[in-house]
């Protein structure tokens, strides 16, 4: 029962890593940019929360709309400034600017808000209740909460891809901007769209991993990065259902390897994701790399 | 030699014809357009006038220079001089994103549809920011009528042909002003270009001009209310289909001197005892 109780709270954590990597995934899959601070993005969004609760003492889950849409701009913003850019100058200008956006953002966060860790407190009733199956499945309901907000999230941008007008704009800049810029598309103000979901949806993963754990100024690039990155590469790039998938494998991974060893939960975590790449490098839904 | 010779396209366009009322001024201008690909000099010094109604039609050989016009006028290159201006307004400047909003559409070379999207969505996605005008989904779906139950479909998955017309909806659906046509025929049978160019009469009647690419030069003729010639970035000959004979289109095809009055070479006949640039036309079919 021990194994299927890790499995469960694998299987939690995985909608969490999956959240982190569908704004990954996108970001490449539309104008391929790797965006290597991916990771601080999501630790400023939670900054951004707990500077919002400390000023103005809104309860913690409302500042989530209130950073997303923060974030959101932000995501604009600097797609068309800065990422646009780099983008016009070559694709490893892109891999260079997004790196020394990533150490600008940790530096900074450590200068104001120092290297401690913080976290966004829910309310101890919410947080710590939980119900069990048996007797040694127990599932926290915030981390359900956690999980079913995620799928939601990825549903909603399914949903927003394949109806939605600028959905449909964004995967046709992404098959061929010229020929979108000759049906009157601006690829760079769709590129700036995607950008904003993108940072939109990272920004709720922060919080959210706010509210489990705790978050320091360097986490973005020590685990959130790597592990977005993992999610992706095993699900498979371009399907926001690999994205899931990949993300629930490796927490899964990591909860089978803290099993057998507390020390291993990292290690199993990246032998999947070696596993994945030699075996199945277009990454386990077979729909391959975004064109 | 990089001046520009033998070109007869620098005048006013008198005895021009215009199918339009002659009152009404050019829907598009290019004047004297060099472009540069790189260190290439790709076109020297082009000139072009389309009036409303017509159908002007670019011929020449591979790499004469054809498509980069096209595409210069549709802002996808920037000129390194000269001046493209649309309904009298200089737009030389303009992003290809604006100028397809102002009614400069192109099907581009090779259809470039969206491979990834259905049909449908193809064509959603040229109507994303399409003018007011007669074009709409329905309409296009009247025009080539196989394409309703295949909406759904993926475009890789189709023919060609059918995915030229997907190219041609795709920029209906945004109501053009001026319609640029680059190389329709590339790579497809001669029935199913005939097939394709017969949707050119519903799409004048409402009211588009048409700019097209063409290296089948029969069929640029069968089409054309008025033609220019471009070889090697120059601009070789004008006139209206009727004003050239065989014989001047060939030379300007192929690069003898027209003005001097020389004898143009042979055409190097084909293996099938058809020519080069009159694939199996007869004198009837060239007749417009």
């Amino acid at each position: 029962m021990a194994w299927v109780n890790a499995i469960v709270q694998g299987l939690l954590t995985g909608g969490l890593y999956a959240l982190f990597a569908c704004g990954l995934s996108l970001l490449f899959g539309v104008m391929k940019v790797v965006n290597l601070a991916h990771g601080d993005l999501a630790t400023v969004a939670g900054y951004i929360g707990v500077g919002i609760i400390a000023v103005t003492r809104v309860p913690v889950l409302w500042s989530i709309p209130i950073v997303v849409v923060l974030m959101a701009v932000l995501g604009y913003v600097l797609q068309r400034s800065l990422i646009q850019a780099a983008i016009t100058r070559g694709e490893l200008t892109t891999l260079i600017v997004t790196f020394g956006l990533s150490i600008i953002i940790e530096n900074g966060l450590q200068q104001f808000f120092t290297a401690n860790s913080r976290g966004l407190g829910v309310g101890d009733s919410f947080i710590t209740s939980s119900f069990s199956i048996g007797s040694q499945v127990v599932i926290a309901w915030f981390n359900l909460a956690i999980f079913v907000l995620a799928v939601v999230v990825l549903l909603a941008l399914q949903q927003f891809m394949t109806r939605s007008r600028y959905g449909r704009l964004i995967r046709a800049v992404a098959d061929d901007r010229e020929a979108a810029q000759l049906s009157g598309a601006d690829y760079r103000h769709v590129f700036g769209i995607a950008a904003a979901i993108a940072f939109g949806t990272v920004a709720i993963a922060g919080i959210c991993d706010g509210m489990i754990t705790t978050i320091s100024p360097t986490i973005g690039t020590d685990t959130i990065l790597l592990f977005a990155f993992a999610s992706v590469v095993i699900g498979g790039l371009g399907s926001l259902w690999g994205t899931l998938l990949g993300g629930v494998v490796l927490g899964v991974a990591q909860a089978i390897g803290a099993q057998i060893n507390p020390a291993w939960e990292q290690l199993a975590g990246y032998l999947v994701f070696l596993l994945v790449l030699v075996i199945r490098p277009q990454g386990l839904t077979s729909r391959g790399a975004a064109a | 030699m990089t001046e520009a010779s033998g070109r007869q396209g620098d005048d006013p366009p008198e005895g021009r014809t215009p199918a339009a009322p002659r009152g009404s001024g050019p829907l598009l201008d290019v004047r004297d357009l060099v472009v540069h690909h790189g260190q290439l000099r790709a076109l020297s010094g082009i000139s072009l006038t389309v009036y409303p109604g017509e159908v002007y039609a670019l011929i020449g050989a591979n790499g004469a220079g054809k498509s980069t016009l096209l595409r210069t006028i549709a802002g996808l290159h920037r000129p390194t001089s000269g001046s493209v201006s649309y309904e009298g307004r200089d737009v030389t400047g303009l992003r290809p994103e604006k100028r397809a909003a102002a009614g400069i559409v192109m099907v581009p070379e090779g259809r470039r549809l969206f491979p990834s999207l259905s049909l449908e969505e193809n064509l959603k996605v040229g109507a994303s920011y399409a003018r007011k005008g007669p074009w709409n989904i329905e309409r296009v779906y009247e025009l080539f009528p196989w394409m309703k139950e295949r909406r759904a479909q993926q475009t890789a998955q189709m023919s060609g042909g059918e995915q030229q017309s997907v190219a041609i909806g795709r920029a209906l659906v945004a109501n053009p002003r001026v319609l640029l046509l680059d190389e329709l025929s590339l790579g497809l049978a001669p029935v199913i270009v005939q097939r394709i160019y017969a949707m050119l009469p519903q799409v004048l009647s409402s009211g588009i001009t048409v700019l097209l690419v063409e290296q089948d030069v029969s069929q640029a003729l069968r089409v054309a209310t008025h033609l220019q010639c471009l070889l090697e970035g120059r601009s070789m000959l004008e006139g209206t289909p009727a004003e050239v004979t065989r014989a001047q289109v060939e030379a300007a095809y192929f690069g003898a001197d027209v003005a001097s009055g020389e004898h143009p070479p042979e055409t190097p006949p084909l293996a099938d005892g058809s020519n080069a640039l009159w694939p199996g036309s007869t004198p009837s079919s060239r007749a417009c």
